[in-house]
């Protein structure tokens, strides 16, 4: 999945290629199923007409995508003007789910470095000690989160022992308190890929680098960092899309004072507003961002494998 | 003679199939998460023979939702809040109990037997009621909290420490109240009030949640908010110093329901399960255990000394009136998503 890098090479020769129909249809048929046929209804409900409550009434209509963009008032009444509420909301969404993923980064490169590194019969002990945690259902660690941070926690309770702070940082209830969680939940999809990019890699590379009088820090720009350049997307792919959809951080740890695109979705299929077209089409754009950022990110690679 | 002998001998024969008959009998509910002990079931099954199966959801509406998305003749009984029945109701989700097919309909409590969602409870009986309203920290506060301002417009100590449930329909009737405007209002200039009200109120709320609206006040995470007298009375008895409040400008009511849903696939076992629920013992079993209150005649007696010395259920006689959350009409609907969206954007 991640190994671009290494495994980029052309399959020659399919051992299996007589079998080859025979052997993805299981597959065709459960992604058609599960994820296709879904989508496609999805797809087809944001142009319905919504069913006051819930439901839809099987009549063409914009409205859905209309709400979205244009704003009428609290009335519905007004003259039309660009509605930045719902934009807002994908905004935040976007701006937490990006910056739990640059913290997933920032603490995944090195920790997946330092595995990579370590001796080949204790890497696979340490691989363990990041996914042990990831045993336990997010929802139990979501809440244990919060145990932790809130200001009679454990952590306001050590940093004034220790005499940092005097008085309790507050973090619960704030948009940090949201990208912790959001970073801590998917820690590993960061490591993982990034790890099996550098157990791949060639460190001699490293130190002809150095030979060639490269400093460090362009020896990690200019070659470590090109080489696993496919673990680290990967990662931050995994990273950012579920935190991005992600509503239980945000409402656990987030106080829900602010709707994000999840809980915003969530709303229309649980909540009283029960506007189902909406909460389609909320989530076919979702969609589109989410299928445009992966094109991009796909481009990107292939240039990078195409040089 | 003969004849006479081989009816009787017929109906002897159908009398002993019938017990065999409701042995295979079986009995589906859709019922909220942690709202019934499973004694009870295991119980009703001993009693009747009749096999239970249940799954549960999380709110009125996710029910609502899962029933419209085609589960409706998968379930017989759901277990609607007030206006939920309303709701069904009108969407014509649920049966009608004709009369004399309940023989334990007499034990509903008057009051409750005409109630604006269900009146003459064609479809309904009562499971269990409550108030919803707010709960203040006494270490935090110590000031009065006979009046709404607590949540809309609080004292300096409680700004910023207030959990609100995460409930439209709770939230916009208690604002509603607090301002002294009908729910529902179709008037657009008490509409923009509330839209405005809670706007400002926003500011001294800390979160939105209504799974841990107890949690919250045990932990200290917050020093009031809003919350059902059963969880208050909980968080008290768990330790934490909180007070109820049945302020001047009411509480909400609520009632949880069984209903008769249609198209049930065992409609004999659902009334049979709905006779069970309105036996006083069995009613005062859930209750003792739920916390709530009973709308049966006779229940009390059945209920723990220390329910029913609650403070938290027994609403004081000089406070404002206990209401139920209204249905909104389409139109007032769309306008209260609105306003919930600005509260929450």
């Amino acid at each position: 999945m991640a190994g671009g890098a290494a495994s980029g090479g052309k399959a020659q020769t399919d051992t299996y290629k007589e079998a080859r129909t025979l052997l993805l249809l299981p597959s065709w048929l459960v992604l058609g199923f599960f994820v296709l046929i879904p989508v496609f209804m999805m797809l087809i409900y944001s142009f319905l007409t919504k069913e006051f409550r819930g439901g839809v009434i099987w009549e063409f209509s914009l409205a859905a995508y209309d709400q979205f963009f244009f704003d009428r008032g609290l009335f519905g009444d007004d003259a039309p003007s660009i509605e930045w509420t719902y934009i807002n909301i994908f905004w935040r969404s976007i701006w937490q789910a990006g910056a739990a993923t640059i913290f997933a980064l920032l603490i995944g490169f090195p920790t997946a470095y330092f595995i990579a590194t370590r001796p080949p019969n204790s890497r696979q002990m340490w691989v363990f000690l990041v996914t042990i945690p990831y045993w336990v259902n997010l929802l139990i660690r979501t809440v244990s989160m919060k145990f932790l941070l809130r200001d009679q926690g454990p952590l306001n309770d050590f940093l004034m022992g220790i005499g940092i702070v005097d008085s309790p940082i507050h973090i619960i209830n704030t948009d940090f308190a949201v990208q912790l969680g959001l970073f801590y939940s998917y820690l590993p999809f960061m490591v993982l890929p990034i790890y099996a990019a550098v157990e791949r890699y060639n460190f001699s590379l490293s130190e002809a680098a150095a030979d060639l009088y490269a400093s460090k820090w362009q020896t990690l720009r200019r070659v470590l960092l090109p080489a696993v350049k496919p673990g680290v997307i990967a990662g931050c792919i995994l990273v950012f899309v579920p935190s991005l959809g992600s509503f239980l951080a945000p409402d656990l740890l987030g106080g829900a004072k602010n709707f994000m695109i999840g809980s915003l979705i969530e709303e229309q299929f649980k909540g009283n507003a029960g506007n189902w077209p909406f909460g389609a089409a909320a989530s076919m754009i979702l969609l589109s961002l989410v299928l445009i950022v992966l094109m991009l990110s796909a481009r990107q690679q292939n240039k990078g494998e195409g040089v | 003679m003969k004849a006479i002998h081989n009816a009787s001998a017929v109906a002897l024969t159908i009398a002993l199939l019938a017990p065999n008959a409701s042995a295979e009998g079986k009995l589906s509910l859709f019922h909220w998460f942690e709202y019934i002990p499973q004694e009870m079931l295991d119980r009703f099954t001993a009693e009747s023979g009749i096999e239970v199966t249940m799954d549960t959801y999380d709110s009125n509406e996710a029910m609502l939702a899962t029933l419209k998305a085609g589960s409706m003749g998968t379930y017989d009984l759901s277990f609607p809040g007030d206006y939920m029945v309303q709701i069904m109701s009108d969407e014509g989700m649920l049966d009608t109990i004709a009369d004399g097919e309940l023989k334990n309909k007499a034990n509903i409590m008057p009051e409750w037997l005409e109630v604006p969602y269900d009146m003459g409870r064609k479809s309904s009986i009562p499971y269990q009621w409550g108030t919803t309203s707010f709960s203040v920290n006494r270490d935090v506060y110590t000031g009065d909290i006979s009046s709404t301002d607590i949540l809309f417009d609080p004292p300096a100590e409680l700004a910023g420490k207030i959990n609100m449930l995460d409930s439209q329909g709770e939230v916009l009737a208690l604002a509603a109240m607090h301002l002294g405007i009908p729910q529902c209002t179709t008037d657009r200039d008490q509409l923009k009030a509330l839209d405005a009200q809670l706007q400002t109120s926003k500011q001294h709320w800390a979160s939105f949640n209504s799974d841990t609206a107890k949690e919250v006040l045990v932990s200290g995470d917050a020093a009031a908010g809003m919350i059902y007298n059963g969880f208050s009375a909980k968080g008290r008895l768990e330790g934490a110093n909180i007070e109820y409040a049945y302020p001047d400008q009411g509480v909400i009511a609520w009632m949880d329901n069984a209903v008769l849903l249609k198209d049930a696939p065992n409609r004999e076992s659902a009334l049979k399960f709905m006779d069970f629920l309105l036996e006083p013992k069995n009613i005062a079993e859930l209750t003792n255990w739920a916390q709530y209150s009973a709308g049966v005649i006779g229940a009390d007696e059945f209920l723990t000394a220390e329910l029913r010395a609650t403070p938290e259920n027994n609403k004081p006689a000089d406070s404002g009136p206990a209401v139920f959350v209204e249905a909104c009409s389409q139109e007032v609907q769309a306008v209260y998503d609105k306003i919930w969206t600005n509260l929450k954007k």
